[in-house]
C-alpha cells in the first residue's frame, strides 16, 4: 500500500498539545497510580489485622523516604482524580462542555488538587509536631 | 436489495452489549467514594496517633468498620473497571490481552476479599 503513512485516527500528529488532553491523560495516570494505592491500603489493613509487628513493619515502610514520597504522590493523585472526577460527572450531566468553561474548570481542578494536597500535609505535619 | 428490515440489518452488529453497566458502575462507585475517601482522609489526619492501638481502636468502632468496608468495596470495584479499560485500550495482542484482563479481574477480587476480611479481623479482635 502506498498510503500507509497517512494519519490514522486519533490523528495525534495534527493535534496541538493543550490543557484538555493533558488533564485527560493525567486523569488516567493518576487513576492507575491510585489503583496501586488501593493495593497499599489493603496491605496496610492486612498488616494491622496481622498484629503489632506487621503493623510496625508496614508503618516503617511508609515512613521511609520512598514511602513518604509515595504517600505525597498518592495524596496529589487522589485529590486530582477526585476533583477531575467531579468535573467528569458534571460533563456526564451535560454541564460545562463549553470550550472556555471546560478550559477554566481544568485550571481550577489542577489548582484545587495542589491546594488540597498542601493543606492535607500541612494539617498532618502540624499534628505530628504537636 | 435486501428484504431485511432496517432494525434486522443492525441488530447484533454493535458492542458486546455490556458497556452500559460498566459505565454506570464506574460512576456509582465514583459518587460513593466522594464522601468515603474524604471521610478516610480527614480521619487519618485527625486520629490522635497512628500507632497499633489507636488505629485498631478507631477501626473497631462499628460505624468506622462498615464505612471502611464500603470504601474498600467501592475502591476495588472502581479500580477493577478502570484498569480493565486501560488494558483494553493499550493491549492489542489477543493472548496477552486476555491474560492481563483475567489477572486484573482475579487480583481485584482477591483485594476486595482481603480488605473486607482484614477490617473484620481488626474489628472483632479481642479487646486490647
Amino acid at each position: 500500500m502506498s498510503q500507509v503513512s497517512r494519519p490514522l485516527s486519533p490523528h495525534l500528529q495534527v493535534y496541538r498539545w493543550q490543557i484538555s488532553n493533558t488533564l485527560s491523560i493525567l486523569h488516567r495516570l493518576t487513576g492507575v497510580a491510585l489503583a496501586l494505592g488501593g493495593l497499599a491500603l489493603v496491605a496496610w489493613l492486612l498488616a494491622l489485622a496481622s498484629g503489632q509487628a506487621a503493623f510496625a513493619g508496614a508503618n516503617g515502610l511508609l515512613g521511609s523516604l520512598f514511602g513518604q514520597l509515595a504517600l505525597v504522590g498518592w495524596t496529589f493523585c487522589f485529590f486530582y482524580h477526585l476533583c477531575n472526577g467531579l468535573r467528569h460527572l458534571a460533563w456526564d450531566a451535560g454541564r460545562g462542555f463549553d470550550k472556555a468553561v471546560a478550559r477554566k474548570s481544568g485550571v481550577v481542578v489542577v489548582a484545587a488538587a495542589v491546594l488540597l494536597t498542601v493543606v492535607f500535609w500541612a494539617v498532618a505535619l502540624t499534628r505530628v509536631v504537636a | 436489495m435486501s428484504l431485511k428490515s432496517p432494525l434486522g440489518r443492525v441488530l447484533g452488529l454493535g458492542s458486546a452489549g455490556t458497556g452500559t453497566e460498566h459505565w454506570i458502575g464506574q460512576r456509582i462507585s465514583a459518587v460513593a467514594m466522594v464522601p468515603l475517601t474524604l471521610w478516610f482522609a480527614v480521619s487519618l489526619v485527625t486520629l490522635p496517633a497512628l500507632d497499633f492501638y489507636s488505629v485498631t481502636a478507631w477501626v473497631s468502632a462499628p460505624l468506622h468498620a462498615v464505612l471502611l468496608i464500603l470504601l474498600v468495596v467501592a475502591l476495588v470495584y472502581h479500580s477493577s473497571l478502570g484498569t480493565q479499560v486501560v488494558a483494553e485500550d493499550y493491549l492489542h495482542a489477543h493472548g496477552l490481552r486476555v491474560v492481563v484482563l483475567t489477572v486484573l479481574r482475579l487480583l481485584h477480587v482477591g483485594l476486595a476479599v482481603a480488605g473486607i476480611f482484614a477490617v473484620f479481623l481488626i474489628a472483632t479482635r479481642a479487646p486490647l
